[in-house]
This record gives C-alpha cells, structure tokens and sequence, in this order.
C-alpha cells in the first residue's frame, strides 16, 4: 500500500533505482518483469497479481460448494425438487441485472484510466444499483422459499442450493459494501495510485462474481429445471 | 444478552482444567503485568505487535508456535499419564476430559504449533533468500499473524470457559453435529480454525506473489534457494486447499447453528461428504507442513556439508510433483469404509506414487553430504536424526497404503505411530533446525551448542522410545483415543512409552534451558559478520540481525547459491564487493490494524461460540472500520535516508573485511 | 477369495512374537486366527520387508556418509563443487519407483482379494449376521436363527460369516483383530464384512473408530464355537425369552457405557432395515437435559 502523496497534490516521481518493490509505478518497470531479469516487479504487478491468487482461492471454496450441491441434489427427503421451487424468470432478471452491473464496472474503470470523476461516480453509482437490486431479488426469493415452509433445513438438497447461492449472494453484498467505500475514497482522496489499485481489485472482484454466476446460473437454476 | 454463557461454564467443580486453567491464567496476567510495570508496553507495541517487517512477524510466528508446542506437549504427557494409570481402571482423567485433550492436542500440534513454525521460518527466510526487502504485503503478513493467534487464543480460552471438542482433531459428523455434541466444544474448535485459517490462506496468497513477484534482479526460478521452492509448493498448495476447509467448516457450522442439513445423515445428509472434504484438504495439508520442512533440511544439510544441495533441480521437480500429487490420495483415510477393490487399489497406487519423489529427496541429501565436509553441530544433528527416523515413517506410510493391510492398521497406534513419525520427524526436526539455523540472523547471537545437542540426543530417544511402543502397539490390536484399557499385553508398552515421554521431557527442559544460557552468554556467542554458519544463500550477505530494509543495494544474482558465488570471489580476491551507490529506502510503516483485526476476530469468534449476536455484529461492523480507517492513511511509507543506509551497510562491511584479512593472514601463514 | 497357503516366515516371526512376550495375545494381529486376517498379516511383513531392504541400507548409508565426511577426518575427500551425477539421479529415481512399482502391484491385487464385501470361498453357507453399533454398545443381529445379543458376538468356527453393518448414531469400526479386515459403520449405510474364525476359541472386538465419551468400554468377546454349541446358543438365546421389538430397541440407544452382554429370544422382523432406512428412530443422544452448555458431569 504505497504512495505518501497527500490528497489532490502532484509530486515528483523520484524513480525506484534500487528496484525496491514499494516505490511508485512508472520508470524502470518494464525492466522488472519478476521473473528474474529486472528485480522485483512493481507494485501495481505485485496487489494485481496478488488479488488474481485471492480470486483462485475463492474459486476453489465456491468450487467446494458447486460439490457438495452436486452430491446433495438428490436429497430431497420429504421436501420439493429443483424444478418445483425455481422461477426462471426471477433468475433471468437476477442474471441481467448483475451482468449489466458488469457493464457498468467496466465503464467505471474506464472513467477510472481516464481520471474523470463525475462519471467514475455515475457509473460506480449505476453498478451499486444494478447489484442491489440483484441482492434485493435474492433475498425476496429467498424470502419467499422459507414463508412457503422451504427453509434450508427442510433437506439436504435445500441446505446446500441456500448456501452455494446465498454464498454468492454475501459476496456480492460484501463487493456492494467495498463499492461505496472506494466510492468515497476517490472522492475524498482523488485517483491516488493506491486507490486506484484498489478500485481495480475491485473490478476484478466485481467480474469474477459475475463468472461465478454464471456457474451459479447454469449448474444450478438451467441445469436444475432440466432435470 | 449473554447468550449461552453462564458462570456454569468455568469448571468450578472441576480440580484438573480449573487447577490448569488458573495458573494459564496466572501466568498470562503476570506477563502482562511485568511489561506494563516494567515499561516495556511501549517498545513491544512499537517494535513487534504494530510491526509489518517480515522478519519481525516470522519471529513472532515461531513463538507463538514454541508457546502452542509446549501447551500440546502438556497435552501429550496428560495422555501418556493417564494411559499409564487406566489399565482396569478410570485413571484421573474422565472420558470427557480426557476426550478433549486429545482433540485439544492434535488441534494446537498442527493448526498452532506445526503451521506458525513453518509459516513463522518462511516469513522470516524467504524475502531475505530472495534478496528483497519484505513480503509482496507487509500489512496483510501482520494481519495474518494475529488472526492465527486469535485462533491460538480461543483454543486456550476453551480451557477455562466452557470446553473444547470432544471429537479428535478432526470433527467428523455425526458426532460433531448438534444432537451428538451439544456441547460449545465443536463451536470453538470451528471457529478458532476459521479464524486462523483466513490468517493462513492470507500467508498462502502472501507468499505465492511475493515468491512469483518479487526477486532480486537475476533471481531467476532455477535460482531460487531450494527452501523458497519449497515455501512456494506449501503456500501454492494453502491457496488451493483451505478454501476447502473453509468451505467444510462452514458447512458444518450451518448444521450445528441453523439445521441445516449437509452432513447430518437424515433428510438427505450426507456424512461421508464431510470426509471426502475434509481429507480433500487435509491431506494437501500434511504437505503444506512437510515442504518448507524438507526446504529446511536441504538448506541445513548443504550449508553444514559445505557444498551445494546435490541435483537441485531434480529436487525441485520431486518438490513440485509432491505438490500436484498430494490432491490426488485423500481416499486412503477411508480404505476401511468399503468403497471397494477398484477405488481402493487407485488411490492405493496414487498414495504408494508420492513415496518416490520423497525418497529421491532423502537419496539427494544423502549425496548431499558424500564429498562434503560435515559439520556436526545441532542443527545438522536435527537433519540427521530426521533421515534415519523419517524413513521409517515414510515406509509405514508406504504400508498404510495398502489396502489390506490398512484393514487391520487404521485408527490402531500403529497410525499413531505413522503420523507422529512423519510429522515429528520432519516437521518438528525441522523447526527446530531452523530455529538453531537462523537464530543468529534474527538476534545477532547463536544458541548454545551444547544444550542443543542435549536436547537433540533427549528429543530423538524420547520420540524413538515413544514411537517405537505405538508401532508394537498397533500390530498388538490398539486402537487410538481410549480413555482407559483392560488388555494385559498393552500394559508393559503403555509404560515404555511413558517412560519415553519422560525423555521427552528432557529433551524439551533443555530447549528452554538452551535459550536461557544463550542469551545469558550472547555476547560469546554473538555473530559479528552476519555469516555466522559459511552459508550459501543471501541471507548470510547481509548483518546479524538484519537491518529494517535487509539489503543497502538489492544484490545482483548471477547463478546458483547467490552468495556463495559473491563469498568466493571476495575470498579469493581478499576484497569485498565495491560499495553500492547509496540511495534512500522507502519502507513501510507499522500499522495496527492486524492486531485491532485479531481482536475484533477474537470477539466475533467467541461471541458467537456463545451466541451473543449483538456481539458478533458489534465485531463485524468494528473489523470493517479497521479497514476503512487503515485505508483511509494518507502516509503508509517513511524514507529511510541514504546517510543512515551507508552507516548501517559500512558497519557491517567493516567487520566482514576484518574477517577476509583473517583468511588472508591465515593463508599467508 | 482365494487364501494363499502360510509362507514358513510367517509361521517364524508368528512363533517369535509370543516369545518376545510370553503368554496368549487376545488381540495380536500378526497371530491371526481366520484366513483374512492371515492373508492381511501376511501382506503386511512381505512389505515391512521390502521396505526393510531400503530403508536399512539408508539409514546405515546416513550414519556412515556424515561420519566419515566430518569435518575432522582428513581421510575424507572433500569434492566442494560436486553436486549433480546422472548415473546417481537414474538410481535414485528408479529404485523408490520400482519399489513402489512391485508394491502397488500388491495393495492392486490385495485391494481386490481381501475386499471386505468379497464372499469367502467355502463348501458351507455363510451365516449371516446384522450389525448395529450403538452408544456404547453393539448389537449384532441374527436374521437367520431370529436371535439377537448385546456386546457378545458368537459364531461357529470354520464357517464363513457375512457381516452387515451399520450405525444407530455415530459412527464406529468393527473390528476383531484376530480375524482381520475392520470396517465402519454408518448411520443410513450398510457396509459389508466377510470373515471366518478357523476354530474354536474366544477372541475379541472393539471399535476403533472414536464415538464418544463411552468410547473406550466398545470392546466385545467372539466366542467362535462348534456348531452344536452354536445351536446350543441359539435355542438358549430362544429360551432366554426377552423380545427384541421397536421399544426395546428405543431403550437400547440410549447412552449407555459397559452394558453387560445379553441376548433376546426374538426379534421384530425387518428391524434392521429399518435402522438403515431410519425409519426407526436413531440414537437420540446425550441424555436429556436439553443443549449441555457446559461441561458434563459425571461420566464412566
């Protein structure tokens, strides 16, 4: 978490002659390829890679909960099936809202390259929008599942399809949380390069749920009405 | 308002855990007492609890694990004690004490005692190996080191309010569910895990970038010294593995809190999915602690053999195969629950498959030190003694392995017997061959030589004597956590092994005693060059201890053992390199956000252990704003100047080039 | 299945075994009394003793390299740069894979001959037995001869038994030593287990998968007896006149540590099938009480 610039003012770049990995982007970083060339990579390499590997390991626990919903799909017990409980239409919109929320991360993080407040504001405004209102779906779903005596501790099969897709849905609520909080940081601090990096992460965040989704989407609500 | 906590849950009418819990207790408030009284609180607080320095977090890590090794010791003696009275009889430990401390034991050995250790030796080792300054992220290093002893700390909280699990270490449903296990015990163990097991996952990505990300110039991947491979197979393997953990326990905690129906057997549950889980993770674990310790060994053995690691690159591929093929073996825990001939014989040769690069490895040390000039001091003593005992352990795996000869082993003390001696041998031996090896780079003074290999020769009969009556055991039909026995053939084994652990004992008296005398004796013993073993990798290029930013100048790798290369041509040019231009170094600033993060950790976990909701909200919303407000620093660097760098890097280079004329007078001589 | 003849070096280090002691081992594995557990003993030394043939020679081979490489011998050769030799690395890598090439080939063949569910190869039909482990306690079950008994196994000897089992609550492992191969049991799973006792003789049993506080007292004796005792068994088990219904059985999962054994004369017919398909209720437990917040009291 580097930069010591204060809010709003340039300073000079001084350079990273020493390859320190915790000076500032800029000068000398193409030679730092981290693969033994250059010296260590620059920082803006070092939080992205990093986060790519934290997104790997969400991955793999989501991966542990597609599992454990392939092996519990048939442990019904007394309770309904997929098929009987799944509105498709409710997840086609869930689906539109949360990928148009991509789009509109995408173009945050345009405005983001390009400095532009007032439409880095719009665009990140737009996406908190678009993702709550993918929450808001969940939960009225949700809601209505258990007022219908459809709780997750009805069966197995329940208990696992709450939790792969309430998972995902926490994530999303937590990646609504950061969005305000980066929302702020830019406006109070301006594009910072630190805060940048991390306005950055969360974009990855933000498209890596949307492929869980998609696994989510597929696996779960197509695959389920199928059968 | 208090949830399910009452005053009932102190074990008033309890003598051991009360008697056992006070003077924790006690000791604990007294520690704290004497910093405060003493002055010290500012200085930790500055030097070491708010520190993101790699080296400082590693050295905090391998005493945590020290404290946690000897609680899990304690644990072991209770259990050796009581088996040693339980013969036709109750001993002193009921079923539902002793239950938890052998839960309690495998618990701490692996989660706190084993995994701080080894996370502890590659964050003091690896940056300074790979010639850099500190970790990918010095903050997040510190945040994942109080969340460990958070975990560490809600274990040893179980001691004194309410109880620990009483399923083994690993809590397999149905027992661990609510109806089996109403108890608080299965809560703590859940939550004390997850909570350090976001701490370790952090290490993992932590360390994956900073191994794949930043390297001194011309540390290329054949470069690397074979324990930073070996840290990044065990970090690469965390990332990949404790999202399953994670996944499981969580799993787990919706059955016991909200009903859910996972693992529960009735209304489409499923128990065996706990299992293949669990062991999806936990076999990859048994490697994420055996690597970096075989990184150590290789370190050790060369350095004190004085020549380079034999086949290198053969090593890094065995160390690398280890890694992949350790996901592919988790079914031969349950040999025994009849999946049948095919499943059975696969993972039977798939377990057999990760014996071969193991063995490459031990053959590599081997020729490792034939031609070499072997130094015996303790920590080459430690590697040693963990070839000749590992082999054995290796081979029994080998025979676990086997389906049928699985049928008659499993759960006997003969599986005891393996894991302890895999996991004694290699990790354990290695801990403390790296804590003698790198001692003198973190304080600047070596350990006592002397009480080292006291402890050494104590430790390895006391483990052989210990282990070797588990085998016999075994093959003699003992099964694993009985509270009491009334087989006559057991009672004579059950005794050598008590007395075993008296050795132990010894042993473990001489580790403290050794500390004790070494720094009583530091100034005899301090290391002035910074290279105090003839090592070969970069940590030795530079003081004893370390300053903050490690190197004055990153150095320039040109090949295989960076600072071997650099040491022979100064010995052989009686000169040192020409100084670097010095520059200023920005390092980062301390920060307390791990520790306040640990706390509000510490509060979610035991509130809702207890159900206090309010509680874990309040700590929710309270780790959040910790990570606003660290955000929110305008300032999160400060400038070492140029000056102060050339001071520290000439003090050093001063009394490196009073040791060359040495040789060089010698040589003339 | 087919049982390989006893090899004279299992007969030697069989006969060694009580010497090293002395006196009769009740649960020695290498002292087995039923052909699985003789193949599986047998198994178990031919790879202690392949393995033998590697690990000693390394173990020698580490000891020697570092005392004679030390420091103060000047004997010593001292090859600083030596560090790579193919020749070496080709014996390194083959010798742990041939190893384990021969020895894979073993657990491949074993993992199917010795397969629990295998039935035996005998002129006589098995006797069957259903097996419910309880807290704390077994329940075996004789569907055939409609008897049951509580922590007492019998069984004639020389004759194949067909064990079915599963779980009440937790799980457990059954396992008699002597007679070989331990398998789980499982609350809504049914594993199976084939074993023979070769003659006569009091054997025993444990669990030996951990369930709970009454854990350690899980141990049972097998009475392996000639048929007509068997049968004398059976009709006494009849005579002893207790029934075996879903109330009895309710009672019998209640915790409970060191039950003596007994048996009952008849029992409820589809019983345990309806443990597996928990139709009949499962074990409920610690007793009540409700949620045990704190630690218990009491225990064995």
């Amino acid at each position: 978490m580097s930069a010591t610039a204060s809010p709003g003012s340039v300073t000079a770049f001084r350079g990273d002659p020493n390859h320190l990995g915790h000076g500032r982007d800029g000068r000398g970083e193409s030679r730092a390829t981290g693969r033994g060339t250059g010296g260590p990579s620059p920082k803006r390499i070092v939080v992205a890679y990093g986060f790519w590997i934290f997104i790997l390991s969400d991955i793999v626990m989501f991966a542990s909960f597609f599992a454990s919903y392939a092996v519990l799909q048939g442990g019904v017990s007394d309770g309904p099936t997929g098929p009987q409980i799944f509105d498709l239409t409710n997840t086609a919109l869930e689906t539109g809202l949360l990928l148009l929320s991509s789009f509109a991360c995408g173009m945050a993080s345009l405005a983001l390259g390009a400095r532009r407040m007032l439409y880095f504001q719009v665009a990140m405004a737009v996406t908190f929008c678009l993702g709550a209102g993918f929450v808001a779906l969940e939960v009225m779903e949700f809601a209505d599942l258990i007022a219908r005596g459809i709780g997750p501790s009805r069966s197995a099969f329940l208990s696992s399809f709450f939790t792969l897709v309430g998972c995902h849905g926490l994530h999303v609520t937590v990646g609504l949380l950061w969005l305000l909080t980066m929302m702020a940081q830019v406006l109070t601090k301006g594009f910072r390069s630190d805060i940048v990096r991390r306005t950055l992460c969360f974009a990855l965040f933000w498209h890596a749920l949307d492929i869980v989704w998609v696994g989510v989407f597929s696996i779960v609500y197509l695959m389920g009405s199928i059968t | 308002m208090l949830g399910k906590l009452t005053l009932e849950a102190i074990p008033l009418h309890q003598p051991i855990p009360l008697i056992a819990g006070a003077v924790v207790v006690a000791i604990v408030l007294g520690v704290i007492a004497w910093i405060v009284l003493a002055g010290h609180l500012p200085y930790l607080w500055r030097e070491w609890i708010t520190s993101v320095d790699h080296k400082r977090v590693g050295v905090m890590y391998c005493l945590l694990a020290l404290v946690m090794l000897i609680r899990g010791f304690s644990d072991a003696i209770l259990m050796r004690s009581q088996h040693a009275f339980a013969y036709r009889a109750a001993g002193y430990l009921p079923p539902e004490h002793y239950d938890q401390i052998f839960s309690a034991h495998g618990v701490i050995m692996i989660f706190f005692g084993a995994m701080p250790f080894m996370i502890g030796l590659m964050n003091f080792a690896v940056p300074l190996q790979l010639g850099v300054r500190d970790v990918a992220f010095p903050t997040l290093n510190s945040v994942s080191f109080w969340l460990t002893a958070s975990g560490a700390l809600l274990v040893n909280a179980s001691l004194v309010v309410g109880e620990f699990a009483r399923t083994g270490w690993w809590p397999a449903p149905p027992l661990s569910e609510m109806t089996y296990s109403p108890g608080v015990g299965v809560d703590y163990y859940l939550w004390a895990i997850q909570i350090s097991g976001v701490g370790t996952l952090m290490t993992g990505i932590n360390f994956v970038t900073t191994i794949l990300k930043m390297r001194a110039p011309g540390m290329s991947y054949l470069r690397m010294p074979m324990f930073c491979w070996t840290a990044l197979a065990a970090s690469l393997l965390i990332v990949a593995a404790f999202p399953i953990l994670t996944a499981t326990l969580a799993m787990l905690s919706l059955d016991r809190y909200l009903g859910f129906h996972f693992f529960t057997d009735s209304h489409g549950g499923n128990s065996m999915m706990f299992m293949n889980l669990f062991w999806a993770w936990g076999h990859p674990e048994v490697y994420i602690l055996a690597l970096p310790a075989y990184g150590v060994f290789s370190e050790v053995i060369s350095t004190f053999s004085g020549k380079p690691l034999f086949a290198y690159r053969s090593m890094v591929l065995a160390t690398m195969s280890i890694c992949l093929l350790s996901f592919t073996v988790w079914l031969h825990h349950f040999f025994t629950m009849g999946p049948g001939g095919d499943v059975n014989g696969v993972f039977a040769i798939t377990s057999m498959i990760i014996a071969v690069p193991t063995g490459v490895k031990i053959f590599d040390w081997l020729f490792t030190m034939y031609g070499g000039r072997v130094r015996l001091t303790s920590a080459m003593l430690w590697s040693l003694g963990f070839m000749v005992t590992f082999v054995v352990g290796g081979a029994t795996g080998v025979l676990l392995a086997i389906p049928p000869a699985d049928f008659v082993l499993h759960n006997s003390m003969f599986l005891v017997a393996h894991f302890h001696n895999v996991m004694v041998s290699a990790v354990l031996f290695a801990a403390f061959a790296g804590y003698t090896y790198w001692f003198p780079k973190a304080f600047g003074f070596r350990l006592d030589e002397w009480w080292g290999k006291a402890a050494f020769w104590f430790g390895i009969t006391g483990f052989v004597i210990v282990f070797g009556a588990f085998y016999w055991l075994g093959l003699l039909g003992m099964t694993r956590r009985m509270q009491h026995y009334d087989v006559a053939d057991w009672r004579p084994w059950i005794l050598v092994s008590a007395f075993g652990i008296v050795v132990m004992i010894a042993g473990v008296a001489c580790t403290i005693i050794q500390l004790v005398v070494s720094i009583r004796r530091r100034e005899e013993l301090r290391d002035v060059t910074g290279d105090p073993w003839d090592g070969r990798s970069l940590e030795w290029a530079t003081a004893s201890p370390p300053p903050v930013f490690n190197f004055a100048a990153l150095p320039e790798v040109h090949g295989e053992e960076a600072y071997w290369a650099i040491k022979s041509r100064a010995r052989e040019q009686l000169r040192l390199r020409e100084e670097p231009d010095y520059a200023p170094i920005e390092m980062p600033l301390n920060s307390a956000t791990g520790f306040i993060c640990a706390f509000f950790a510490t509060l979610i976990g035991f509130a809702m252990i207890w159900y206090i909701w309010w509680l874990a909200a309040a700590g929710l919303v309270g780790a959040f704003l910790t990570f606003v407000v660290f955000a929110w620093r305008d300032t999160v660097e400060y400038e070492i100047p140029a000056s102060e760098v050339a001071k520290v890097n000439r003090a050093n280079r001063t009394t490196r080039l009073e040791a060359l004329q040495g040789i060089g007078q010698r040589r003339a001589a | 299945m087919q049982i390989r003849s006893v090899p004279p070096l299992r007969l030697l280090l069989v006969a060694a075994a009580p010497a090293l002691l002395g006196g009769c081992q009740q649960h020695n594995l290498l002292d087995a009394k039923g052909p699985v557990g003789a193949a599986e003993a047998n198994i178990l030394i031919i790879a202690t003793i392949i393995m033998l043939a590697i690990i000693v020679p390394t173990m020698i081979a580490t000891v020697i390299f570092a005392l004679w490489y030390r420091e103060s011998n000047p004997k010593a050769l001292y090859r600083p740069d030596w560090a790579f030799s193919g020749r070496i690395e080709l014996v390194v890598w083959s010798v742990p894979f041939l190893t384990i090439t021969f020895l894979g080939g073993i657990a491949w063949i074993g993992a199917h001959r010795l397969d629990p569910a295998v039935p035996l190869e005998s002129d006589r039909k098995p006797l069957q037995v259903q097996v419910v482990s309880l807290d704390w306690k077994w329940l075996f079950l004789y569907p055939d001869q409609g008897v049951a008994s509580v922590n007492e196994l019998v069984v004639p000897a020389a004759t194949p038994v067909t064990f079915k089992l599963t779980s009440s609550s937790v799980w457990n492992s059954f396992f008699v030593p002597k007679l070989g191969s331990m398998i789980y049991t499982m609350r809504g799973m049914v594993t199976t287990l084939n074993l023979m006792a070769d003659q006569a003789g009091e054997l025993h049993g444990l669990s030996t998968h951990f369930s709970g506080d009454g854990f350690a007292d899980m141990h049972f004796p097998v009475r392996a007896v000639s048929d007509s005792d068997f049968a004398a068994w059976v009709n006494g088990a009849k005579g002893s006149g207790a029934a075996l219904d879903k109330a009895a059985y309710a009672e019998l999962t209640k915790q409970s540590i060191a039950d003596p054994p007994r048996s009952f004369g008849s029992v409820e017919p589809g019983l345990f099938d309806g443990i597996v398909a928990q139709t009949v209720p499962p074990g409920p437990g610690p007793a009540a009480g409700g949620v045990e917040n704190v630690r218990p009291k009491g225990g064995a």
